[in-house]
């Protein structure tokens, strides 16, 4: 490995880490289109201010672009407040207007910049460590690297300071509002994070991807626990692994270095998505499966304690009665043989002793109005479940 | 070239005739169908879809080689359908909200299809210098079959639409009651989505993935502010779009160095905007007039209130009081006063004023009927 890979490694794993802790509370708070409207609307900021001092990474250039994506923030806002239309359309109407305004300006002026809309959108993370600062003419590293790390810092120290503000208005507003911390200073103080964070990391990984490296780990991370801090630390190792591994993507297929890193960011999401344990899509629609069947088994039992005539209890009657097909009411009927609610006698189907003690309770509930205390009771009666 | 120079040559000229054709087609079938997106909050749902569609024409492009557009809309639609259930996916299995699910497959999808564009464009045979106009998209490039492919799925669009119309109507604003009468809601709503998607993808090659969504909700988001009525509705954004398109290829054919996409985008915004401040019902300025004119009416009210109890002391009415006395009341100005008068609720003389009979059977009835003094 060269030193220069060493640093774009280095480089994409610090922007990784820069954006995830942001992303969580956006994607908390239900704001995660938010970082997409900065992402693009910074680009007017970053165009003026590259006019000015004809230098892409100067901090006058990050705080004009952090200041135009909190401006995006406001506009957004004071749209949503008249009314006029419903909240996204809002967020998808600045953010258009602003990135066309960014794209006009680039177009007029664009024999005298070097700044071309593709490097706003991809960024160029393999020309970084080209780009060095330089300390009284020694040599101390890339200038990206020293950005970035800079902004982490920073989100770093504000994260601790404000944790505990932080986690309750993400959480309760209302209870935030009531012991005096402002929502608002909070809100505005997470866009200015966020903006700034998108600004530094533009150059490394483009204005769009910076978007996916806020959400994605943070929503693959809020698949696997629901633990604010469980979830920032795996976000932030999620963002470094797609990081690192995009790097070595992008390395054998010779293609972009972010679109490497969002693909493994994409991957990494479809393989938590699949099989994440408990919200996982396999999960769930396993869950789903078992409730339909206990559902089923529930309903079949109480038909069963509402009619003693042998008609009604022939197991080939069910099949119709019930008007299930025929592997579910096979199903049903040996889930209830396992778990002692039934006896078969002659294609005769009756209750046992247990399964006339369940549907009673069951019975009593449902009259009552305490449907949920059945879940329970499956627990006491069920060996085995759907 | 300037703007009438560009309408005098806008019917002699062919690609100038193209263009416009294209684009105004493609405003009033992204308008059509956005008035949808937006009434059904769906109106990111054009950004996401417009960035997914992306690694849908690397792909058509890397597998087919082709480079003819309809190949590579196929893939976009492609692309862009699996992002839309994929997103219906996440945010109907999952507890992930709406946003994260929309911001996760909008980057995602768009980065691996940068990627694969970047792939591309190492591969030593590519011809692939046509495939970075679908990121911000090339007016351009429209050849006739294009318009004739864009006018082909609007008169579908149009046709459906027309065809479903109450049952599009119905789902819009009453989901739940369009169960119960036993429409088949799930087969609407893909129907209304997938054709939000073929709008999407139609317009990539003009507008490009990151301005699309633009597109789709500004000249919705306009015609939603003059008018309550699904069809005006349907209709006007129709327009707005159409000359969204017209009007931005024009600015953009007369000056140089001036893509299309982001000007139609602005064209788009200023209908926005200014529908936004005039529109007689909805629009801010007509809406802060009346919150003044209410103000007024109420401080005409206040005082003639005020105006009423003292003289309800005096056996006449009409007996005169010094103006003076109203000076300390708060909502009294010269101006209500002249207001009364000219109402003829009150009559000044030198420098006392006095109640009309008018005046007093009005002010005794104002919180009765507040509303017949309130015209």
């Amino acid at each position: 490995m060269s030193s220069a890979q060493i640093e774009i490694q280095l480089i994409a794993s610090l922007v990784a880490v820069a954006c995830a802790i942001p992303g969580v509370f956006l994607v908390l708070r239900k704001m995660a289109m938010i970082s997409d409207a900065i992402s693009h609307s910074i680009l007017p900021g970053i165009v003026v201010g590259f006019f000015i001092t004809q230098d892409l990474n100067s901090p006058l250039l990050i705080i004009l672009a952090a200041i135009t994506g909190v401006i995006t923030v406001v506009i957004v806002e004071y749209i949503q407040r008249t009314g006029l239309v419903k909240e996204d359309t809002a967020i998808g109407l600045v953010f258009p207007v602003l990135f066309s305004i960014g794209v006009i300006m680039i177009a007029k002026n664009a024999n005298d910049v070097h700044l071309d809309v593709d490097a706003v959108l991809l960024g160029e993370l393999a020309f970084a460590p080209f780009d060095r600062l330089e300390i009284s003419g020694v040599d101390v590293g890339p200038k990206s690297l020293w950005i970035i790390g800079f902004i982490l810092v920073l989100t770093l120290i504000l994260l601790t300071a404000f944790f505990k503000e932080l986690k309750l208005s993400t959480f309760d507003k209302g209870l935030a509002a009531t012991l005096g911390f402002s929502p608002a200073l909070i809100h505005y103080g997470l866009m200015t994070v966020s903006s700034v964070t998108t600004v530094g990391a533009f150059d490394a990984v483009g204005a769009i991807l910076v978007v996916a490296l806020m959400i994605a780990p943070a929503a693959a991370a809020y698949l696997l626990t629901t633990d604010l801090k469980q979830m920032l630390v795996l976000s932030v190792l999620f963002g470094v692994f797609s990081a690192i591994s995009g790097y070595w993507l992008a390395h054998w297929l010779d293609a972009s270095i972010a679109g490497s890193i969002t693909t493994m960011l994409g991957l990494l999401f479809l393989i938590v998505y699949l099989f994440a344990p408990s919200k996982g899509i396999i999960a769930v629609m396993y869950r789903e499966k078992q409730q339909r069947t206990e559902v089923s088994l529930l309903t079949f039992l109480l038909h069963l304690k509402n009619h003693d005539e042998v008609n009604e209890r022939h197991v080939n009657h069910l099949y119709e009665h019930i008007n299930w097909q025929k592997v579910r009411a096979k199903n049903v009927l040996e889930l209830a043989l396992k778990n002692n609610m039934i006896l078969i006698d002659k294609d005769v189907v009756s209750l046992t002793k247990k399964g006339e003690e369940f549907t009673s309770k069951a019975i009593d509930y449902i009259i009552t109005n305490e449907d949920s205390q059945i879940e329970d009771m499956k627990d006491d009666f069920f060996l085995f479940r759907g | 070239m300037d703007i009438q120079e560009y309408f005098s040559l806008v019917f002699s000229d062919y690609t100038l005739r193209t263009i416009t054709l294209g684009t105004a087609i493609l405003g009033a079938v992204t308008g059509m169908l956005g008035s949808f997106a937006v009434l059904r909050k769906q109106s990111l749902l054009g950004d996401a879809i417009s960035h997914a569609a992306l690694p849908g024409i690397a792909l058509a492009f890397l597998f087919t080689g082709a480079k003819d557009s309809n190949t590579l809309l196929l893939g976009a639609l492609v692309s862009g359908l699996l992002g839309t259930f994929w997103i219906r996916g996440i945010i109907t299995k999952t507890h992930l909200k709406s946003d994260t699910a929309l911001g996760l497959i909008l980057s995602l999808f768009f980065g691996f299809g940068m990627l694969l564009l970047t792939f591309i464009q190492k591969q030593p045979n590519a011809n692939q210098a046509g495939l970075d106009k679908y990121l911000f998209g090339q007016a351009a490039t429209l050849v006739e079959s294009d318009v004739w492919l864009m006018a082909g799925v609007t008169a579908i669009c149009l046709i459906v639409l027309l065809l479903f119309w109450k049952e599009f109507k119905i789902l819009l604003f009453d989901k739940d009651y369009a169960l119960t009468l036993g429409f088949n809601t799930k087969t609407i709503d893909i129907l209304i989505t997938s054709f939000i998607v073929l709008a999407i993808v139609l317009g990539l090659q003009t507008v490009g993935v990151v301005l699309m969504s633009a597109m789709l909700l500004a000249p919705a988001a306009a015609a939603r502010q003059w008018t309550n009525s699904l069809s005006k509705m349907v209709f006007l954004s129709a327009v707005f779009g159409a000359f969204s398109g017209v009007f931005g290829t024009a600015v953009s054919a007369s000056q140089d160095n001036l893509s299309t996409g982001p000007v139609i985008v602005i064209i788009a915004a200023i209908f926005v905007g200014v529908s936004f401040i005039f529109s007689p019902i909805r629009g801010l300025l007509f809406k802060q007039l009346r919150v003044i004119k209410n103000r007024r009416d109420l401080q005409l009210h206040k005082t003639l209130a005020f105006m009423y109890h003292i003289a309800e002391t005096h056996e006449d009415i009409s007996h005169p009081h010094e103006i003076k006395i109203l000076n300390n009341f708060q909502g009294y100005t010269k101006g209500t006063l002249k207001k009364l008068v000219e109402k003829d609720y009150v009559i000044l003389k030198g420098s006392t004023w006095s109640l009309t009979q008018k005046g007093f059977k009005s002010a005794s009835n104002l919180y009765n009927q507040l509303t017949s003094s309130n015209e």
